[in-house]
């Protein structure tokens, strides 16, 4: 088992024939991800690496069945391609970043009437190890087991499954939520997934300074049965200055890294100090 | 972006919201000849891109020409929260009865607009009790009609003519929100004169992602964000560069600053980060985190050959990821050492600027 893709999940790619999407489109095959069409506006009948990209998602839709896409459409774009894709199919992970926060918006408002899951915008994407990968983090630093990661940063979370893969851990799911302030997929949501999914054992929960995911997540974490290992980022961050994510800002003193570890240590998670000795704790719960 | 007081209300001139006459000056002789103009007391106020500025000192008073003359003076090249000021807004100062907060700003976790108003204006809206603002998510797909600016509205208490024409302002100031692309939008205070409302003073944020369609450039940089410490850092990865950062000060040493290379930098983007960490005065040592993904850890390695002699400080390198065996044989070729593990690398910087 694993959360939201597994190895029968079928995959289209929006932004196909774009750098991004013709580079991750290849990467994500090599993993053994089912691909099964791409769409970019203008160049229907074209195949990028073996995959048959059509003008629209309803065309493609009319020729495949699929259950996810992925966007790799440039952010000024961006809004459209998600909506399109939320139109038929009941999930979404947008990896663009920079889009305007008012499409986000937008986007998140039409996934809840749609009754969609939307994950993202600004994320890595997802990868259950061993089984399907939809997004663009490099394969070789998971490997399937039972930890479930959940992380709002990229690479942080990259560095951190390969620390566990140094140790033996694998992983069952990660889901990067995204670094933006509006979100599709919220962390609190993914914990629930998480705890009712029998092969995860243990979650690892990477956070960063900026908003409020932690703290409500911290009150999921109360209900939950299963350990939680926190670990957040931007102890050292100044006030008032953007870390990289557009959503890592700690504004008028809310959002701070301290504000969200006590929430954590009081719902019982244990906090990790540094990514590195994450191992060391989840093998101390498992 | 944090736009300037002035930028803002001429943008509220353009959809119609009153604010008070006033003219953008550079010398104290304008601010003069300026109020002389008006032939009424004046407002002198530092434009800042920033809050807050009315405690800092940025608002000014004057009654006549001269006096106006006098703080214009005093404030033009002052330092106001850390910004020179180098232009000011000078405004009839208008005879107000009431103050009024009017707001519209993002909620994070609803991922809605949030349209506020309070009766208690010109203060700072975070003093102001919870239960005398009163507030509305939007929903984005929907928009914002004005029967709901005036359901918010009929809450503050106001006069039938302050009522109808402080609604249409907080409607007009929603279609400014979402057309302009604001991340926060603020009237603070709302005047209400004998003659009508007037936004006093006025806050815009425009979201930097929108920039693009706002017809606004700006030039794209590395994000940099300058600290008070002696250790350089080059990261990859927002989430990894914030992690570096406190692994190095829960070691006891300092990071002199936040640097996202971001995802897939070139030796030239590398080289231009190098550049930029070196500026800072109190470097005694630079630290290298690299954890290759999309980044090609070979590419990172040629920027730091190209930089070798800008590189008069110890450096401490951590590459591990894509092409990581030919990045090492690049690098150990002209002498670096290369570390795999950000535990023990972090350890050795942090050693090293002692």
């Amino acid at each position: 088992m694993s959360i939201y893709i597994d190895e029968d999940t079928k995959v289209i790619v929006q932004g196909i024939t774009g750098q991004h999407g013709s580079f991750h489109t290849k990467a994500m095959l090599d993993y053994g991800t089912k691909i099964v069409a791409g769409v970019t506006p203008g160049r229907g009948g074209e195949h990028i690496n073996g995959v048959p990209v059509y003008d629209t998602m309803k065309a493609a839709l009319s020729e495949h069945d699929a259950d996810v896409s992925i966007v790799f459409v440039p952010s000024m774009f961006a809004k459209d391609a998600a909506f399109a894709a939320l139109e038929y199919l009941d999930m979404v992970v947008v990896i663009t970043e920079c889009i305007p926060v008012h499409d986000s918006m937008k986007i998140k408002a039409f996934s809840e009437l749609k009754g969609s899951r939307l994950i993202g915008p600004n994320t890595a994407g997802i990868i259950s190890p061993g089984k399907c990968k939809v997004g663009i983090m490099p394969g070789m630093f998971f490997k399937e087991g039972e930890v479930g990661l959940v992380s709002r940063s990229g690479t942080l979370s990259y560095e951190i499954a390969l620390a566990l893969l140094e140790e033996g851990l694998g992983q069952s799911t990660l889901v990067g939520i995204g670094g933006d302030p509006v979100l599709g997929t919220s962390m609190s949501e993914v914990l629930r997934e998480f705890e009712e999914d029998p092969e995860t054992k243990a979650i690892v929960l990477i956070g960063e300074i900026g908003g409020e995911e932690e703290e409500k997540a911290a009150e999921v974490i109360k209900e939950m049965s299963k350990p939680v290992i926190g670990y957040i980022a931007g102890i050292t961050a100044p006030e008032e200055k953007k870390m990289g994510h557009a959503g890592a800002i700690i504004s008028r003193g809310k959002g701070t890294a301290l504000s969200k570890i006590n929430a954590l240590k009081k719902a019982g998670a244990t906090i990790a100090k540094f990514p590195y000795e994450i191992p060391r704790l989840v093998k101390n719960v498992i | 972006m944090d736009f300037y007081e002035y930028q803002a209300k001429e943008v509220f001139t353009e959809y119609g919201i009153p604010a008070p006459r006033g003219r953008v000056i550079y010398t104290p002789e304008a601010a003069a000849a300026y109020a002389s103009e008006l032939a009424v007391p004046v407002a002198v106020k530092a434009q800042i891109p920033v809050g807050g500025r009315g405690k800092a000192g940025g608002i000014r008073f004057a009654s006549n020409p001269q006096a106006a003359y006098e703080i214009a003076q005093k404030l033009l090249k002052s330092n106001i929260k850390g910004f020179t000021v180098d232009k000011l807004l000078v405004e009839e100062k208008i005879k107000i009865e009431k103050e009024l907060y009017l707001g519209i700003t993002i909620d994070r976790n609803l991922g809605k607009p949030v349209v506020m108003a309070s009766g208690f204006g010109g203060v700072d809206i975070e003093s102001v009790k919870k239960d005398c603002i009163f507030s509305e998510t939007v929903d984005p797909l929907l928009g914002f009609y004005p029967h709901r600016a005036r359901e918010i509205i009929g809450n503050l208490g106001l006069k039938r003519e302050e009522f109808k024409s402080v609604s249409n302002i907080l409607y007009l100031l929603y279609n400014i929100f979402e057309e302009r692309d604001c991340i926060l939008l603020e009237i603070n205070p709302l005047g209400i004169t004998n003659e009508g409302a007037y936004a006093v003073d006025a806050r815009m944020v425009v979201d930097d992602n929108a920039l693009f369609r706002q017809g606004i450039k700006i030039e794209s940089s590395l994000s940099y964000v300058e600290l008070d410490g002696d250790i350089g850092c080059i990261v990859n990865g927002a989430g990894l560069a914030m992690s570096t950062m406190d692994t190095i000060k829960n070691l006891g040493g300092k990071p002199a600053n936040f640097l996202d290379i971001g995802g897939g930098a070139s030796k030239e983007k590398m080289k231009e980060a190098i550049e930029k960490i070196i500026s800072h005065p109190q470097l005694k040592a630079v630290f290298i985190n690299i954890l290759g993904g999309i980044t090609k850890c070979d590419e990172i390695a040629r920027g730091i050959i190209d930089s070798k002699d800008l590189l008069d400080i110890p450096l401490v390198i951590r590459l591990r990821g894509t092409n990581e065996k030919e990045a090492t044989r690049l690098l150990e070729s002209k002498g670096f050492e290369i570390l795999v593990s950000m535990d023990k690398a972090a350890k050795k910087v942090v050693e090293l600027a002692r």
